[in-house]
This record gives C-alpha cells, sequence and structure tokens, in this order.
C-alpha cells in the first residue's frame, strides 16, 4: 500500500524520500491510531467534528490551519524548526563546537534516555484527560480540551520521529513501548509518578495545564539548547505549540477567578460558603489548588542538586532555558548557593555547590518566576474589583517529594513546622475531601454553544476569531 | 585509639538501612537506606545505594538467620523504595575514599555474597532476588549472589552492570565472574550487557538469562511467593528448631590491640606486625547435639568462630599498616580434638553444621586477606586439628625445636577435621592446597592422624617450613619478621594471592582473584581516578578524558 506521506503526514523531513523512516512509521502508524482510539478522549467525541488548529507546515501561514476536523482523522504532523545555519554548540565543554546532526555514540543512551522521558509524558496526559469531556464547563472548553488532547499527541510524534529516525533499532523499541505503557495501569505505568494520577475534574485539569504543562515547557527550552540538532529544532517548534496550552491554563484559571469575583459582588459577600452555595469556587479554594499543583509540578525539575543534570550540561545535551541569556556558558569551576533544611528541619541553611550539578534548580528557578507572571495578573483583576486577596505561589520548600526539601515539613509560606501541625493544617493549604467533594459537584457538562457553567466566566474572545458561541464541537 | 574505630557489631534493632521479616520459612530480608545514615560523613546514599555499613547490615541479618532463624529456608531480598532496587555502592563514597578503603569494602561486600551462596549450597538457605524497581551495579550484583533473580516487568525498570560505561572501572563484587559462570550469559550478550549504561529490561533481561523469570506489578508479589514456595521445597532445612541468640561479643579494645575469651590481637605498631592467638576451649565442651545446642552462643566452636571473623575484620579495617600476622594457638590439644570430632559426628544437625559452615567461611577470610600470615610454633603453642587449619593458612611458618629441653617442644596434631571439613575458597583442603596437590605427602601426614609431630618430623612431612633450634630461634624469627616487613606491600599482596590459590579455580577465587588483579588496578589508573578519570569526574558531569594507550 502506497501512501501519499506528505497528505497523510504533514512533514518537514522529507518524509516521502526516506525509506527507513517510512517502514518505521508503517508499523508505528497504526499502533499510534490504535492506542489513541482506545486511549484518547473517551466515548462517541471521536466520531465528532472538533474546530481545531493543525501545523501544516513551520512558516506563520502553515502552523496554525484552522477547521473542523474528526479527531482520528487529524494530521498529526512531523515538524522541525528551521535549521540555524552554522549553529554550534552553546554550552558547557564543548562550547563552540558544531551542532550534531547525528547522535555521538557516546551520549547514545543519555539523550534517548531524555528524549523517552519527555515522550512519555505526552501521551500520558492525554490518557489522564480522557473522561473530562464529560463535564466540560462550555463547549468552547471542550474543545480547548481536544485541542490540547490531540497536540500532545503529535508531540509524541515528534518524539518518536527523533527516536525512529536517529536510534536505529533500539529507537523503535522504545517507540513502541511509549504506547504501551498507560497513565495509572499498575501494570504498565508511565515513567513520571506526576502523569499517572487521574485528572478527573477542570480546576485540576486547568491548573494542570497551568503548571504542569509549564514545566514541559521548560522541559523543552532546555532540550532546545542541545548540541543535538533535530532534538533541537523539534522542541523548538513544539514550544509554539505549547504556548497554547498554557493559554488555556491561564484563561481558565482566571475565568475562575473572574467568576468567583462576580459572584462575591452579586452577593456582596466573601463568605467562601455563600460563594459556594451559589455553585462558584471561591478564591480559597483556588488558591488551594494552585498549592498542590505548584508545588508538584516543581518535583517535575528533579534534585536541586543532580549529577545527571551536570553531565547533560557538560556534554551539551541538555541546557539551562535561554542559554544566551546567561554570563557563563561553560560553569566548569564557578558555584551556585543553594538552600537546604538544616538536619533537625528546624531552620534553613544555604550551601556552595557545583553550578553545574545546580542545573534543575536554575531551570526551576526559571519556571518560577514564569508561574508567577499569570499570577501578578490575576490579582490585578482581583484588586480591580476591590477586594482584599492576594494569590501567592508557595514557598519551593512547601510539599516536596524531590529534593532536599522532601522529608522536611514546611508551610506554604517557608517557614519550617513540626509534622504534627503540618499535618493537621494540611487540610487548609490543599484541596481537601470537602473542597473536593465541592469541585465534583459542580463538574457537569454544558455544551450549547456560548453557554458557560456557573462556576467560570465565559472567555474574553473565542478561537480563530470565531465568537464565543461558535459550534465549536459538533455534538 | 578507641575513638575513630570502625566496628562490625550490628544488631536488628538498630538497623539503618535493612529490616528482617520473618514469616513461617520465608524471611524478608528489605532494603531502604537512610540517604543520611552513611558509616563515614561526606555523602548521601541515594537510591538504595550503599556503602560498608549498609552491608555490615545485609552480614549481619544473614547471619541472624543463618543461627537465630533455623527454620527460614527462603531469603527474600527485595527494596523498600519505590521503583528502586538497588543502585549498587555508592559513588561518591567511592571516589572520596582511598584506595584501600575502596578494596576492603569489596572483600567484605563479595564474603557477604559468596556466603550467601554458600549457605545456599551447604546450609539449604535459598534465596531470591526480588528486583522490584531499577537495579544497577553492585545491586545487580547482589542480586547475582542469589539462587534466583525475578523482577518486576514495568516497562521501564532495567538491570545493569554500567560500571564500564560509566565509571571507567569493573563490577567490583563478582559481577563479570557471576554472568559468564553462573548465568552462563552468551559472551557476546555479556559484552553488549556490560558496555550499556541504561542495562536492560524484564524481557530481554530474562531472554538473555541475566534474570530468571518477571512479572507485572500486579502479579509481582504472586511470582516471588510461588518461587519461594518452590525453593523452600529444595531446603533441607529443620523444621521446629529453636534458634541460637547471638548475643553481643565480649571485646575489648586498648592501646595493645583487640581482647577477647578466645582471641588476642596484640599490635607492635613499630614492627607494623600483629599477634593473632587462638585459644582452645577452657573447660570440657559438650558432645552431643543436644548439649551443643544448649551451650548456643557460648559453646567454643562458635564462640571461638565469631571472636576471630571479629578480629579479622577488625584488622583489615582499622589496622592497613600491619602488614604481618603472627598467627598463635594456645590450649589443650584433647579438648581441641574433642570438638573436632563433635562436629564430624554431629554434622547432620542444623547448628553444628551452620557453626562449621561458618568457621570454614571465617577460615577462608583469612586465606583472602591481603596480610602475610607466618604460624609461629613455639613453646606453648597448639596447634591441633580445628587450629591446626591456621598453621595450614599460614604464608610460611616457623617451629621451635627445642634441642636443650625437647620436652618444651611444641607438637602438632591433625585429625580428620584437616581432611575436608574446612575447604578453601578453591575447593580443596588446606593441605592438599599446601602440598600442590602431591598426593604421597598428603598420605603421608594422613597416616599421622592423631599422632603429636614433633618439630623434626614436622620438617621431614613439610608440614613446617623451618624448625630453628632453642639457640637460633629467636633471631631467626625477628629476622625473618623484619625482612618480610620490609617488602613492598603491593607486591605482597599480588605474590601472597598467586600462591595460596595453586591449583583449580572455582567462582570464588576467580572474584577474588581478579578483583585483586584486575579491579585494584584499573582503581588506581588514571582513567578512572586521575583528574581527568571517569570515577573522578563522575557526577561532576565532566567528560573524562582516557589516555587511550592499551596496556
Amino acid at each position: 500500500m502506497s501512501i501519499n506521506y506528505a497528505e497523510k503526514i504533514p512533514n518537514n523531513v522529507d518524509l516521502g524520500s526516506d525509506r527507513q523512516l517510512q517502514r518505521a512509521l508503517e508499523r508505528w502508524q497504526p499502533a499510534f491510531l490504535n492506542w489513541w482510539g482506545e486511549m484518547g478522549p473517551d466515548g462517541d467525541f471521536q466520531a465528532k467534528d472538533v474546530y481545531l488548529r493543525t501545523a501544516t507546515s513551520v512558516d506563520a501561514k502553515g502552523w496554525a490551519t484552522y477547521g473542523h476536523v474528526k479527531m482520528p482523522d487529524y494530521r498529526w504532523g512531523i515538524f522541525l524548526a528551521d535549521q540555524v545555519k552554522d549553529r554550534t554548540i552553546g554550552f558547557g565543554d564543548n562550547f563552540g563546537q558544531p551542532v550534531w546532526q547525528q547522535v555521538p555514540g557516546e551520549f547514545r543512551s543519555d539523550l534517548r534516555r531524555l528524549i523517552v522521558t519527555q515522550g512519555d509524558t505526552e501521551p500520558a496526559s492525554v490518557e489522564q484527560q480522557r473522561m473530562l469531556a464529560y463535564t466540560c464547563p462550555s463547549l468552547y472548553d471542550m474543545r480547548n480540551l481536544f485541542q490540547v488532547n490531540v497536540e500532545e499527541g503529535r508531540h509524541l510524534w515528534a518524539m518518536v520521529f527523533l527516536l525512529h529516525a536517529y536510534f536505529g533499532r533500539d529507537g523503535r523499541e522504545e517507540a513502541e513501548e511509549l504506547l504501551e505503557r498507560h497513565a495509572g495501569d499498575i501494570n504498565n505505568p508511565r515513567i513520571l509518578t506526576t502523569f499517572n494520577e487521574p485528572i478527573d475534574d477542570w480546576m485540576s485539569f486547568f491548573s494542570f495545564t497551568y503548571f504542569t504543562d509549564r514545566d514541559g515547557k521548560f522541559q523543552l527550552k532546555m532540550l532546545a539548547e542541545s548540541a543535538f540538532d533535530p532534538l533541537s529544532r523539534t522542541c523548538r517548534f513544539m514550544l509554539t505549540e505549547e504556548a497554547h496550552h498554557m493559554f488555556v491554563g491561564e484563561t481558565g484559571l482566571g475565568r475562575v477567578i473572574k467568576r468567583a469575583l462576580e459572584v462575591m459582588k452579586e452577593l456582596n459577600t466573601d463568605d467562601p460558603q455563600r460563594i459556594r452555595d451559589h455553585g462558584a469556587m471561591d478564591l480559597g479554594l483556588v488558591q488551594k489548588y494552585i498549592n498542590f499543583w505548584y508545588s508538584s509540578s516543581l518535583d517535575l525539575f528533579g534534585a536541586d542538586q543532580s549529577t545527571n543534570a551536570a553531565a547533560y550540561f557538560a556534554n551539551g545535551i541538555k541546557g539551562r532555558p535561554d542559554e544566551d541569556k546567561f554570563d557563563d556558558h561553560i560553569e566548569a569551576e564557578t558555584t551556585f548557593s543553594l538552600e537546604e533544611p538544616t538536619e533537625d528541619g528546624k531552620d534553613v541553611q544555604s550551601i556552595e555547590v557545583p553550578t553545574r550539578n545546580a542545573m534543575n534548580l536554575l531551570a526551576r528557578q526559571g519556571y518560577s518566576r514564569d508561574c508567577d507572571i499569570g499570577v501578578v495578573r490575576w490579582n490585578r483583576m482581583i484588586r480591580k474589583a476591590g477586594v482584599d486577596f492576594d494569590i501567592r505561589l508557595p514557598s519551593d520548600r512547601f510539599r516536596r517529594t524531590v529534593g532536599p526539601f522532601a522529608g522536611f515539613h514546611f508551610a506554604p509560606d517557608g517557614s519550617p513546622i513540626g509534622k504534627d501541625a503540618y499535618d493537621s493544617n494540611l487540610d487548609d493549604w490543599i484541596p481537601s475531601e470537602t473542597d473536593k467533594a465541592h469541585v465534583k459537584a459542580q463538574m457537569k457538562q454544558v455544551t450549547e454553544p456560548g453557554k458557560m457553567a456557573a462556576w467560570i466566566a465565559p472567555p474574553d474572545r473565542g478561537i480563530n476569531n470565531n465568537p464565543v458561541d461558535h459550534d465549536y464541537v459538533k455534538l | 585509639m578507641a575513638d575513630n574505630i570502625i566496628t562490625y557489631d550490628r544488631e536488628p534493632g538498630d538497623y539503618k538501612h535493612w529490616s528482617i521479616d520473618v514469616d513461617g520459612d520465608v524471611a524478608r530480608l528489605t532494603l531502604d537506606v537512610a540517604e543520611d545514615g552513611g558509616l563515614i560523613s561526606g555523602y548521601k546514599l541515594k537510591l538504595n545505594s550503599y556503602d560498608l555499613g549498609v552491608d555490615m547490615e545485609l552480614a549481619d541479618a544473614l547471619q541472624r538467620i543463618r543461627f537465630e532463624h533455623p527454620n527460614v529456608k527462603v531469603v527474600v531480598i527485595t527494596s523498600g523504595k519505590d521503583r528502586v532496587f538497588c543502585a549498587g555502592a555508592n559513588i561518591n563514597m567511592l571516589s572520596s575514599s582511598e584506595h584501600w578503603w575502596k578494596v576492603n569494602f569489596c572483600k567484605f561486600t563479595n564474603e557477604t555474597r559468596n556466603g550467601l551462596e554458600d549457605s545456599s549450597e551447604h546450609s539449604g538457605i535459598k534465596s531470591i532476588a526480588a528486583v522490584n524497581g531499577a537495579c544497577a551495579g553492585g545491586g545487580y550484583e547482589l542480586a547475582l549472589a542469589c539462587d534466583e533473580i525475578v523482577m518486576v516487568n514495568d516497562r521501564s525498570s532495567t538491570v545493569s552492570l554500567p560500571e564500564v560505561p560509566l565509571l571507567g572501572v569493573l563490577p567490583g563484587t563478582g559481577g563479570l565472574t557471576r554472568v559468564t559462570d553462573k548465568r552462563r550469559v552468551r559472551r557476546d550478550l555479556a559484552d553488549v550487557f556490560c558496555t550499556m549504561s541504561e542495562g536492560v529490561r524484564a524481557d530481554r533481561a530474562r531472554e538473555w538469562r541475566l534474570i530468571d523469570n518477571h512479572a507485572p506489578p500486579a502479579k509481582f508479589d504472586e511470582l516471588v511467593a510461588n518461587r519461594a514456595r518452590a525453593l523452600a521445597s529444595e531446603s533441607n532445612r529443620p523444621k521446629d528448631a529453636k534458634g541460637i541468640a547471638l548475643t553481643p561479643l565480649n571485646r575489648t579494645l586498648d592501646d595493645g590491640g583487640y581482647h577477647y575469651e578466645f582471641i588476642d590481637v596484640a599490635l607492635k605498631s613499630a614492627d607494623r606486625t600483629a599477634t593473632l592467638t587462638v585459644r582452645g576451649p577452657s573447660a570440657d565442651q559438650p558432645a552431643g547435639a543436644a548439649a551443643i545446642e544448649e551451650a548456643g552462643a557460648d559453646w567454643w566452636a562458635l564462640q571461638m568462630t565469631r571472636e576471630l571473623d571479629d578480629a579479622i575484620l577488625m584488622l583489615r579495617t582499622n589496622n592497613t599498616d600491619i602488614g604481618l600476622w603472627l598467627l598463635k594457638t594456645e590450649g589443650d590439644a584433647d579438648r581441641i580434638q574433642a570438638v573436632g570430632a563433635s562436629l564430624i559426628a554431629n554434622r547432620e544437625n542444623w547448628f553444628v553444621n551452620e557453626t562449621t559452615q561458618y568457621l570454614k567461611r571465617t577460615l577462608a577470610r583469612l586465606d583472602v586477606s591481603s596480610r602475610s600470615l607466618f604460624a609461629i610454633v613455639d613453646a606453648d603453642t597448639c596447634f591441633t586439628g580445628i587450629l591446626a587449619e591456621l598453621l595450614l593458612a599460614a604464608d610460611r611458618s616457623y617451629m621451635l625445636d627445642d634441642r636443650e629441653n625437647p620436652k618444651n617442644s611444641p607438637t602438632i596434631i591433625l585429625d580428620d577435621t584437616n581432611f575436608g571439613l574446612f575447604p578453601m575458597p578453591n575447593g580443596l583442603t588446606r593441605l592438599t592446597a599446601h602440598y600442590q596437590d602431591d598426593v604421597d605427602a598428603e598420605a603421608a601426614v594422613k597416616a599421622k592422624i592423631g599422632d603429636a609431630i614433633g618439630p623434626a618430623e614436622a620438617l621431614k612431612l613439610g608440614l613446617v617450613t623451618y624448625a630453628p633450634d632453642d639457640l637460633d630461634w629467636k633471631d631467626e624469627v625477628r629476622i625473618a619478621i623484619e625482612e618480610r616487613s620490609s617488602l613492598s606491600p603491593d607486591a605482597l599482596t599480588g605474590m601472597e594471592a598467586s600462591l595460596r590459590f595453586g591449583g583449580k579455580e572455582t567462582m570464588a577465587t576467580k572474584v577474588f582473584g581478579r578483583l585483586t588483579a584486575w579491579q585494584n588496578w584499573i582503581f588506581i589508573r588514571p582513567n578512572a581516578i586521575g583528574n581527568r578519570g571517569a570515577l573522578k569526574l563522575y557526577g561532576t558531569g565532566t567528560k573524562p578524558s582516557y589516555k587511550w594507550e592499551r596496556v
């Protein structure tokens, strides 16, 4: 059977004339579609026309082509950002040397592991979110969910392309494994723990897209610096799509806050219970979701002191986000100070470590600053409504299971606190069973075009200049 | 001196890293390493990696199972951490340690793993590695020492020996030897396996014979339980035996050395020697199995062995500059022979057998110690039966021939225990190894079983190296000691290891021989520990730069 590759799989990697790659994809593509059918959005949503954005080329015109399409017919493409002429390695011991167009044998397993770990998160989030459409607060949001899902699918394609094109038999096997592991499947779990927990309500979904997908953005930014040029180019293009996921998160949480402010004004109250009785989410509840998701997303950056991260940096495999903004790109002898709890957990001390070992922390600090941008916007909106409430990111010491603060007990404001006080206050800091029950009770599907659930405000505008009440999913 | 001394005493109640959980005839040993619980400060024991302190607990736990839990037929070794079985020896510990520390550490861990195999063969204690997560380097080597390896198939956990690609050294606890000799992994696949840092996942690991079986996470416990049941049926351990409590050793430390009831170590730093004296029983010992069990940890055979074991480990770890151990014995020959006879008469009894195997392994520690061993057979010594093994373990021996007062001359008495009860790591008796398989020479001494052999005859039989007379004795021995102490310690270590193990090889001798030769050489090469060496740079991120010459 001959396939018109350019039509079926939009690409800019000359798939039509690469027989090795064709052979690999011919086998993998049916497996992918099969996976999408089984593990993608549940039920008959797959048969509906969804107003989706498809990338058909990397230029300004082609990267966002809109139209109604059934998700299984979505054209998952393979795109690399344009090659930068004479690009050289931007950091580490090989600084200034030409980048690699092929995988160097000595870094084969490191690069493969990074690509597999990144790749594994993409289908994982699709699996985690597969039931969400049943409880969407609007047709507009349902469409955004599916857009995120198909793009995660495309990001999987991007990683699979790298595995197929550059890693030989090993790569093909790993690509198959990416479809065999399933989120939350006790026998075949996804690699990272966070990606095995179901996301079954929209507060979690918006928080996930704001915080966890933003970790993904920073991972991509770091990989975009890689000396392995095909990886760098792939990630640079993925970043343009990832921006949409963060948009969904930021506007989603923003609309929840906006709605809370409306209800507060309407009822002239700041009593959380009255706001909840009115079917909305109070600001304290939003803060709790932020506390939960921000702290668990921090863990995804890995240990503050990491030998792997040092090796990745030294060898040019994975850089820092926005590497060119740093002065020293080699960091051979420099040190960096990081904080850790004292042995008794009652205080915090700072220690000097080689900068190369602190790469995860450096990336994480950039991430925290990025997370804060949305928080500032939300607070501006809250103040404008005349409400005295400040959303805050919790301290990086709060509720960690990775890094020096793991196993210690710190409050969201960063103060050391004993285990007993921590346990007894936890329900005030992250969603309690009562909170979750309230959120769950509001999760009722709204599908009439333009209508919104009672807990969320409508978006300021629709997709691609369409009105908010556009028929985004033809149910 | 007693301030920063390392001791090997461990108690299950004080374990930091392991727990023992006995359920019927299965004991579960769970590794859950406390990151900050390193024996020495300066490194964190991440990802269930281990140091000497972690392994001391493992050795103690196995010892408790041997003696305190005689009804345990199967030991399941597993991890208490999520998705991590064991990452092997801690690299920061290795790269920050001095060479001798690494070697001593490897030697002890090797002995513990060999002991696990020894107890499977000779005590019926079977073992399963329940690999429930990532298993790398020394972690996989620990699994290799078990009778069976079962692994969780979660599609991401791997077994690996990443020493060559990541650290530029070799697996230090028999990994290469067991991959070939025990698991019989095809040679080319072994080559691939030992050069891939990421390792192989469960399905391929079974295909390549690196593991025996695997199961998905939800079925893993069931698989482990099934295999434990199957292995238990192969065990000949008793059903309702009562354990023997291993009470704490009574040891005093002072500037002069280590002192126990039946062992004394007298240190002489000035001439870099230690005199290790083993004393026979001070009273008659029980002869029957029931009475021996009743005596328990106070039975001379067990107490002396425990003390000797401890003394050897203490000397190895705390007295690296003491290069020559002078072996002496004291005691009543009849009582020692009576204990030897009781070991043989009651060999079917689990406790007697367990003690015999333990003494065998302790004597084997002497064989592989990187110290010169001289047996000093002077006036008051008693190299009889069991204690004659010390004479035979020595690199050479000096026996006093008191011509002035012949009654003062010591005698040597061999008994049946010297002809097969305590084989060396190469499977040979010390007599066979001593005579390099000369059957006539061995037959000649066998004819003398039970006889008190005097110096002239011992010299004639080739049982001792020299028998100076009373006038020469002092000077001869002094000069021999001084001469030995002046030789290169490194050359002596290599030479002694070569000469002690003539004749055939076993897996155990290969593990030790190759450790001493290859690993120790690689461990001190610039490619490993130079400023640009792989072991030195591991964790800094900087790539090692090798000197490419092949040696």
